[in-house]
């Protein structure tokens, strides 16, 4: 088929051409084996519940509180717990091709090498690049978001049509960070380097008379322009939630306040954000765990390129697709480093939680 | 430390306006900075949706003049046209001798993500009535470790758990099964917070007075705790279903060609700049549609999913 020409005039009266007989029996097939498993996974779980329940005697409290909790301890145990102390210990060896001393055929062993992958993540130009984009990362994708959400959440409150500007600033939730991607890699920052701008902000620029600028080649600001694509996504959940805890703040403080002359200024510095603090704590450290995660902005829109690398990309790239994995497993080590502090921070809140109950 | 909520979500809140007295000066304060304050949040709310507004208007630009002219001068000339859609779903994403439309791929999005919503809200409704209701011998312990692992990044796990379901162990990696062992995997500990927090808080009377009626455990969770729970199970549905339809990370490492879901392809193609780009803004937006229309009709729910997800702390 003229496979090099734009397809534009082919669209129309092209057979489908990848829906085959084949397409269809395959994609059939998938959808059936997921509903099998759904009916097979609920009937046993059922049928477990309800055999546990034929115990009888002091034993069946027993038997039954394993039943109810025994898969999760399982799921985690072998798919979060060991895989997690296996990656630590991997990132304190590496992978090399050594002759049998007898019969010479190389085989693959595990060396214990101490902190090499770790020297080499801190050292090396490009591993420490991923390094400190990630900091970045977290540092500005929360301040800004949680910025940026509590202004609107305070903006709207108690506004005409408050629902309906929700709404709007919430939605890019739904929207994966791929979709983010292409939505501002393809029509914000797209970049033309001649002919007219066919990006929205380029096409600004043209407008107001300054040239055309590249968002996603010229180092240090394209990662500030990714950024922004995460800012995008998180400013709706700081406002949701932000917004929740404004409401909870008893309105007769700000009337308080207003009688004695403080402006709405004042008035949200000194008795709105303190009110809220606990909040803003949690919606900081929730998009900070986010923000050192994602590695789909980054993989869609620059694949690393010209120093917007993070250290989730990173990893991935050295893991699945060079096959270093040991120096992949450090870099997830330095990821988990980064989450130490709140994860601290966390469980002794929901202590002190605990203990006020 | 929890945060105060108000007693039925934020979207109650149109119908408590009229319990809020105003006082004249609170009254005058408020007129003098909401207009501004309003016309700065029209602004933000215009500037957050014009984006998505954009990625419509550019999938309907024809591929000869994709990246030729902007969509508002095409829309301008009357040339959008609906049919990229049909032809990235129908013929094919990107050469059509080679590549595969998207239809498989939405197929695929589907299969991923039901069961990897089921899995992990019936196992972590379990494990949430027996830690919240059941006491046993470390079950504090239990709960703080589920809540730590929350936010511990799973790319910890991926490379040992690729092995654990790869040829040499399960033999599952590269197929359905693996990739929703996967996402139920990770998506345990934040389900049973999630649920834990919500059946806690059910009254200690219903619960005692099943036990003396002689309700067993396994009576006691289908009878009253499955019933008493939905809202909670629909909220973390919403929650869940968004993060596997979105995922992409999970769905590439215990992924395979037969399996990826829509955003694989997607990013592959936005990253190449060629002659077939055109076809990925309408890619993309029909990822968001499914997305887009369960944020929609649901959004209370989720609203109230992430309100109490994120009273820990």
């Amino acid at each position: 088929m003229m496979s090099t020409e734009v397809p534009l005039s082919l669209t129309r009266g092209l057979p489908m051409a990848g829906l085959d007989g084949e397409f269809w029996s395959t994609q059939g097939s998938n959808v059936l084996l997921a509903a099998v498993a759904i009916v097979v996974f609920l009937v046993v779980v059922v049928l477990v519940m309800y055999g546990a329940d034929l115990v009888r005697g002091v034993v069946r409290d027993k038997v039954q509180l394993v039943v109810l909790i025994s898969p999760v301890l399982f799921l985690l145990a072998v798919g979060l717990i060991y895989p997690a102390l296996s990656t630590i210990w991997l990132s304190f060896n590496d992978v090399v091709d050594t002759p049998d001393a007898v019969t010479g055929i190389y085989t693959t062993v595990t060396q214990f090498v101490g902190l090499d992958n770790y020297q080499f993540a801190l050292t090396d130009p490009t591993m420490l690049r991923s390094i400190i984009n990630t900091m970045v990362w977290m540092v500005l994708v929360p301040a800004l978001s949680t910025g940026i959400g509590l202004a609107y959440a305070v903006f709207i409150d108690r506004a005409k049509g408050e629902k309906l500007l929700k709404s709007l600033v919430f939605m890019p939730m739904a929207i994966s960070f791929v979709g983010a991607s292409v939505i501002w890699g393809s029509i914000m920052y797209d970049f033309n380097q001649v002919g007219s701008q066919t990006g929205m902000l380029n096409a600004l620029l043209v407008q107001f008379g300054s040239d055309p600028v590249n968002f996603l080649t010229g180092a240090p600001w394209n990662t500030f322009f990714l950024v922004i694509i995460l800012v995008w996504i998180q400013t709706g959940f700081a406002m949701v939630i932000l917004s929740a805890a404004i409401k909870g703040v008893p309105i007769d403080m700000n009337e308080a306040a207003s009688l004695d002359g403080a402006n709405a200024w004042q008035r949200f510095w000194s008795i709105t954000v303190p009110s809220i603090r606990p909040t803003i704590v949690v919606v900081l450290t929730t998009i900070t765990i986010a923000s050192l995660k994602v590695y789909d902005i980054v993989r869609t829109l620059t694949q690393g390129r010209d120093s917007t690398d993070i250290v989730a990309n990173k990893m991935y790239v050295l893991s699945f697709v060079e096959g270093r994995e040991p120096l992949g497993a450090s870099l997830a080590v330095i990821l988990f480093v980064f989450v130490i502090p709140i994860v601290i921070y966390n469980v002794r809140s929901l202590n002190k939680v605990k203990e006020t109950r | 430390m929890s945060i105060t909520m108000p007693p039925a979500g934020p979207e109650a809140t149109p119908d408590a306006e009229p319990t809020r007295k105003k006082t004249r000066v609170g009254q005058a304060k408020e007129n003098l900075t909401s207009p501004w304050a309003t016309a700065a949040a029209i602004v933000m709310a215009m500037l957050w949706t014009i984006p998505t507004v954009a990625l419509f208007m550019t999938a309907l630009i024809p591929g000869d003049r994709y990246r030729v002219d902007a969509w508002w001068t095409v829309a301008a000339d009357g040339d959008l046209t609906f049919s990229n859609f049909g032809y990235v779903l129908f013929n094919s994403f990107g050469d059509n001798s080679t590549a595969p439309p998207l239809l498989g791929n939405v197929i695929n999005s589907i299969v991923v993500t039901v069961p990897s919503v089921v899995f992990p809200l019936v196992f972590g409704l379990m494990a949430a009535y027996a830690i919240a209701w059941i006491p046993f011998r470390g079950s504090n312990l239990l709960f703080v470790m589920i809540f730590a692992l929350q936010v511990v990044p799973l790319q910890l796990a991926l490379i040992p758990l690729l092995k654990i379901l790869g040829p040499n162990n399960l033999d599952v990696a590269g197929q359905f099964p693996g990739v929703w062992i996967a996402h139920t995997i990770f998506a345990m500990p934040l389900a049973v917070f999630l649920l834990h927090n919500f059946v806690s808080q059910i009254p200690s009377d219903i619960l005692e007075a099943a036990r003396v009626d002689g309700a067993s455990h396994t009576q006691t969770f289908f009878r009253i705790i499955i019933p008493l729970s939905l809202p909670a199970v629909a909220s973390l549905a919403i929650f869940q279903f968004l993060w596997v339809w979105n995922d992409l990370l999970v769905s590439a490492v215990f992924g395979g060609k037969g399996t990826y879901p829509l955003t694989y392809p997607i990013s592959n193609l936005a990253g190449q700049y060629g002659q077939w780009a055109y076809l990925v803004p309408p890619a993309a937006f029909i990822s968001m549609i499914i997305p887009l229309i369960v944020f929609f009709s649901l959004q209370r729910y989720f609203v109230r999913g992430l309100l109490a997800g994120s009273t820990k702390g």
